[in-house]
């Protein structure tokens, strides 16, 4: 799998696409980000891991205006996430998203699932856009399966449909909630391959997993949240031999 | 590991069921003594009542007979129906005009017929209604092609209880659906105007609904300015209608789960895009059987238009039986009444569930 442009990662990636400013963000009175920074260069692949309630999901769904953040910036491949509805748009065209319950239109066959963003948001004749939804079945494995229903499909199956859907939109930024969290065993592996394959190709991808095996051969950067904090940042050799605080050594031990 | 494991396994075959009829007997109505008794006690009042029921209805029954001959008889008087039939399905609809309404009635059904194969909902029905539904206007209305002009107030019958009951249907059922995305909208006046519209309508019967149209709607009008009864009943009806059309359907938008928004959003589809490709055509159909039931309670309510003085087919068919030549006869006419609207709301429920299965995609 290593092509002439596998790994070149942080090296020329001069190139912002992510930025994150001073964030807070409140669930009612619940502080639940408190100060986020955070820089994602393109190319970078980011594993964010952290126990339950730390506010690490928040944190990428804010990427995409699925969660409003109350103070600070975002700034997604040059545009500020605000109140317009155009630029919120615009960056969820930009941003791939994939879920933990993969969230699969369950009416519509697996190939419409794929085409409904290129159609109606790209505008891509629908010829076109079937022809990229195919390409990137393949890629997923599952061609076989683009007359189904997503109900016909198991989890791993489904969820490699839902990556599929988001690359079909040609992002520059692939999110991952948990990704394999909702999978049996057995199909976390097919899951995980297709990331590993995405991040080869160079996809620049935030992950927020449990899958730790992943964050060592694929991050750039893991980071560790706890308590709505960025609490410790690391290349993934050091972050796991070598953690520098208290809360993350206790997390390692825990999960590892 | 013993080698058992690496055979395969022996498929059983399903333990077989006792079949014949008196094994079905004794397993659904002899199983025990109280279902026995109650197995013997319904025989024997189907016993008292269908035999004469049946010689009623069909043995000591005249089909096709003058007044006269059935008041000789003990049995049904089905002559009420064909004597009677040009007033009771078109009522005062001028004499040697009939074949008009008759034509837009099979317009109507046959433009139904061919909508129902989900296959054919393409751009073309659409004309085709277009079209279908101006035809049936100019025959109903005439003044072109030299036929003469009837007027609303003149359509009765069945073609009234149809139209009634197909426009209040359809236009009935995206204006439910409009209210509903209000009701949940986050702009505050949307929301507010969409909550009082469907509480009020909500709260005050269909009746009275009807009476406001035929009476005091007309008061606010400007001098000069009239709205024909039947258009303001249909209005009337319609809006009646999609006050419960929207709660149904409101229910329906709040079983969809988040993540289906949420994916949508993360695809960058707007607000429009998003109800009407993923969560629309989710909802409606988990809402199709209670929609069923508010459609199928609207098309009978049809029949209340009576009490504002048009002519549908339940009062074509009452002033019927107050001629005196066949007063008496109310039971048959109305049993007859019963059958006519029971084909069409079964028409209409079997096809809904039809319709749900066809949709169903597994999940």
């Amino acid at each position: 799998m290593s092509d002439s442009q596998t790994n070149v990662s942080t090296t020329d990636s001069s190139q912002l696409i992510i930025q994150l400013r001073g964030m807070h963000k409140w669930y009612g009175d619940f502080h639940v980000l408190s100060d986020i920074n955070l820089e994602v260069h393109k190319r970078e692949k980011i594993v964010i891991c952290g126990p339950s309630g730390s506010g690490k999901s928040t944190m990428i769904r804010c990427i995409n205006r699925l969660e409003e953040h109350q103070q600070g910036q975002i700034i997604v491949n040059g545009t500020e996430l605000t109140n317009d509805i155009k630029n919120i748009e615009k960056v969820r065209a930009e941003v791939g998203m994939v879920f933990q319950h993969f969230n699969l239109f369950p009416h519509l066959t697996i190939l419409e699932n794929l085409t409904l963003g290129p159609i109606w948001v790209r505008k891509t004749p629908k010829k076109e856009a079937e022809e990229i939804g195919m390409k990137y079945l393949e890629k997923v494995k599952i061609a076989e399966q683009a007359k189904k229903f997503p109900g016909q499909l198991s989890g791993g199956q489904q969820q490699r449909v839902a990556i599929a859907r988001s690359l079909c939109m040609h992002p520059e930024v692939m999110l991952f909630d948990e990704p394999t969290s909702a999978l049996d065993p057995e199909m976390i592996k097919e899951v995980l391959d297709v990331m590993i394959d995405l991040a080869d190709e160079g996809m620049t991808m935030l992950v927020v997993t449990h899958e730790m095996s992943f964050a060592k051969s694929v991050a750039d950067r893991v980071m560790f949240m706890d308590d709505g904090q960025i609490v410790e940042e690391n290349n993934p050799y050091d972050f796991f031999d070598n953690p520098q605080h208290e809360r993350t050594k206790l997390f390692l031990s825990q999960i590892l | 590991m013993n080698d058992t494991t690496n055979n395969p396994r022996e498929h059983l075959a399903a333990p077989i069921r006792k079949i014949g009829a008196i094994a079905w007997l004794r397993e659904n109505l002899f199983n025990t003594w109280y279902n026995s008794v109650l197995t013997i006690l319904t025989l024997a009042v189907l016993w008292m009542i269908v035999p004469p029921l049946f010689s009623w209805a069909f043995i000591n029954s005249l089909w096709d007979s003058s007044a006269e001959a059935c008041r000789d008889i003990d049995g049904a008087c089905w002559s009420i129906i064909p004597r009677n039939v040009k007033f009771i399905f078109l009522g005062f609809y001028p004499t040697g005009q009939e074949w008009r309404p008759i034509l837009a009635m099979l317009l109507l059904l046959g433009l139904v017929f061919y909508s129902k194969e989900r296959k054919r909902w393409k751009k073309a029905l659409g004309w085709y209604w277009s079209i279908g539904l101006i035809v049936m206007g100019t025959l109903m209305y005439g003044g072109i092609f030299g036929m003469p002009i009837v007027e609303p107030a003149q359509w009765s019958g069945l073609p009234l209880t149809l139209m009634l009951s197909f426009f209040g249907i359809v236009a009935a059922y995206p204006l439910g659906v409009l209210l509903a995305l209000g009701r949940r909208s986050r702009l505050p006046a949307i929301k507010t105007l969409c909550v009082v519209y469907i509480e009020m309508i909500r709260g005050v019967p269909l009746i009275s609904l009807l009476f406001m149209s035929s009476v005091m709607f007309p008061l606010f009008l400007p001098e000069g300015v009239t709205i024909d009864k039947v258009l303001r009943a249909q209005a009337a009806i319609i809006f009646f209608t999609a006050a419960y059309i929207a709660e149904v359907v409101r229910g329906g938008l709040q079983a969809m789960p988040r993540g289906q928004y949420e994916a949508a959003d993360s695809l960058g589809l707007n607000y429009r895009q998003t109800m009407r490709l993923v969560i629309l055509p989710q909802a409606l159909k988990i809402v199709i059987p209670p929609s069923v039931g508010i459609l199928l309670s609207a098309f009978k309510d049809t029949s209340l238009v009576v009490i504002i003085a048009l002519y549908d087919i339940l009062k074509t068919t009452k002033v019927t039986l107050s001629n005196p030549k066949w007063t008496g006869y109310s039971t048959e006419a109305y049993v007859f009444l019963a059958v006519l609207y029971f084909i069409f709301c079964y028409g209409m429920s079997s096809y809904s569930r039809r319709l749900e299965k066809e949709l169903h995609t597994g999940r």
